[in-house]
């Protein structure tokens, strides 16, 4: 067999499944669908986790540490210590708010507006927020930086929460393992339901099961439909879990642009891109032909010709 | 081409559909099986076509032995084989173009050739221009000849129908017989199951007698029909 005459089987099995499936249109939606939505339940989980790493900058953002000064420092003053502290080993970035800058957010955030236009004058002392490197930001090198602040002379307290640093990174850990095992479980759950389907359809088209033996057709031969069958229930699952994954995560940018906002943080959801997408595609898709497989080698079997 | 030892099909349920039976088809014979209903001739010619496998005795067709033929080597084996089935075995959702098409697109065959193929069969049985219907649409006896086009659209070197022109008039009988008779002619070996000894003895062939699984005639014949048919 010549290899155009191979491309040409190929593409009839491969038309001869989209033309099936296009034939029965409600039971074809409804199975990807559920395929579908298999799949989209750990690709969330794990969007979910993706971004929120991303959100703490590997914590680098997370671990801001809030230099409060003594309330006798001026803002003159906060400036020119602003300027050593960029000096100071392992600090990426200083950032100046003022006591009116801390107010002013305060008063906005807060919902005390009425009782802070009680007080007589600004309770609030300058802040310098600091910015640790990404390399900096171990849980000892920030503890590090913490003392030398500490020392300062002008400075009241240094915040910095450890242990919600720790804390995040073992619950993102956490998370991470209940992508991958919801990933296993709902993927062995897309294997079933392909599976599935390609039997009934197996059942379904039994006589021209038995008449292409008949006449000579092997078993690959008999099996290439159900195998791209089961690929093409693999495309249109991953199509569809990405289409929700989308429409989630447009559905969230704003709310989520705000909440970073108010951490003073840039920071944008994103969608599923690039190898992810590719890991979601190939994933699904050769789910699909191993169930298809899995099932045409068990059912095909059966059916031999009795004649 | 054909070659039965002392070839015994007992199907699972106990029946013994043949006994004992042995005979020698040489290439390019045309043989007609008869016997009565339920004497075996469906269980002989399945026997040939690896429909089912010999319980004792060998069958061995084309030098090959069907009694240990391995799983995987039987398509091919079988697409070297043009079958009639007598319940003609068709698609019925597919119309009689794919029907007949099917054991050149399972053979791999090119788009253009099978077109051509297909309407030469389909022209040999008299159905030219009726590809684009369904079986359903089709009277019984051009359902029979669908099979016929499609047991021949392959140009296999062994023929085996099992009751072809049951459901025909004697016109289209005889010349169903014709073709399998030109088809010997040019090396084809043909096997035919029927009950129409008439027909059969119009032809001066060879005939195999089945009575209750048993060859009754025609084994020990060494050929003179065909000598004679030529
Ligand atoms: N699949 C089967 N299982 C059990 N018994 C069978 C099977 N097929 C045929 N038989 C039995 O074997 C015997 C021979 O059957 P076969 O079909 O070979 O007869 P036949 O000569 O082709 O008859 P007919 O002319 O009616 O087609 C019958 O008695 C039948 O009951
Ligand atoms: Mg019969």
């Amino acid at each position: 067999m010549t290899l155009s005459t191979l491309a040409t089987r190929h593409t009839q099995a491969l038309l001869g499944a989209l033309g099936r499936l296009a034939r029965a249109p409600l039971a074809t939606v409804l199975t990807l669908l559920v395929i579908g939505l298999a799949l989209a339940l750990p690709a969330a989980l794990g969007l979910l986790v993706r971004n929120a790493e991303s959100a703490t900058g590997g914590f680098g953002r997370a671990v801001d540490m809030s230099v409060y000064l003594k309330s006798g420092v001026s803002l003159a003053r906060a400036d020119e210590l602003a300027v050593n502290a960029r000096a100071v080993p392992g600090v990426a970035a200083v950032k100046v708010i003022s006591a009116a800058e801390g107010l002013q957010q305060f008063r906005q955030y807060s919902g005390f507006g009425a009782a802070l236009d009680a007080l007589p004058s600004n309770p609030l002392p300058n802040v310098l927020r600091i910015v640790p490197r990404p390399r900096s930001s171990g849980i000892t090198a920030l503890e590090g930086l913490r003392r030398t602040f500490a020392r300062w002379p002008e400075v009241g307290m240094v915040q910095l929460d450890a242990q919600w640093v720790l804390r995040f990174d073992a619950i993102l850990a956490l998370a991470r393992r209940l992508v991958s095992i919801a990933a296993v479980l709902f993927g062995a759950g897309v294997l079933a339901v392909i599976g599935n389907t390609i039997r009934l359809e197996i059942l379904n088209r039994r006589d021209e099961i038995e008449v292409t033996k008949l006449v000579g057709g092997s078993n690959a031969f008999v099996r290439r439909p159900f195998l791209y069958t089961g690929m093409l229930y693999g495309f249109g699952g991953a199509l569809l879990a990405w289409a929700v994954l989308e429409g989630a995560v447009l559905g969230l940018q704003a709310p989520v642009a705000h909440l970073a906002s108010l951490y003073g943080s840039g920071f944008a959801l994103t969608g599923l891109a690039g190898r992810e997408l590719a890991a979601l595609f190939c994933g699904s898709m050769a789910l699909g032909w191993l169930g298809a497989w899995l099932s045409a080698h068990r059912h095909l079997r059966d059916i031999e010709p009795r004649a | 081409m054909i070659q039965f030892e002392r070839v015994s099909k007992r199907y699972p349920n106990g029946r013994e559909a043949l006994t004992n039976v042995s005979f020698f088809v040489d290439r390019g014979e045309l043989v007609f099986i008869t016997g009565r209903s339920g004497a075996g001739k469906s269980t002989l010619l399945k026997l040939i076509a690896m429909l089912e496998r010999p319980t004792r005795g060998t069958v061995t067709v084309n030098g090959r032995s069907t009694g240990v033929l391995k799983v995987r080597h039987i398509p091919a084996f079988r697409r070297h084989i043009g079958v009639v089935f007598q319940d003609h075995k068709l698609l019925a959702d597919r119309p009689v173009f794919d029907n007949v098409a099917l054991p050149l697109v399972v053979a791999g065959a090119p788009l253009k050739e099978i077109d051509k193929r297909v309407r030469a069969a389909l022209d040999q049985v008299g159905l030219l221009g009726k590809e684009r219907l369904a079986p359903m649409e089709l009277s019984v006896g051009e359902q029979q000849r669908v099979g016929i086009a499609r047991a021949i659209v392959g140009k296999p070197p062994l023929i085996v129908a099992d009751e072809p022109t049951g459901n025909l008039d004697p016109d289209l009988a005889l010349e169903v017989m014709r073709l399998f008779k030109r088809f010997s002619e040019v090396g084809v070996t043909v096997l035919v199951a029927t009950h129409d000894l008439h027909l059969a003895r119009e032809f001066g062939s060879r005939e195999l007698t089945l009575a209750s699984g048993q060859l009754t005639g025609g084994a020990a014949d060494p050929l003179p029909s065909l000598v004679a048919s030529r």
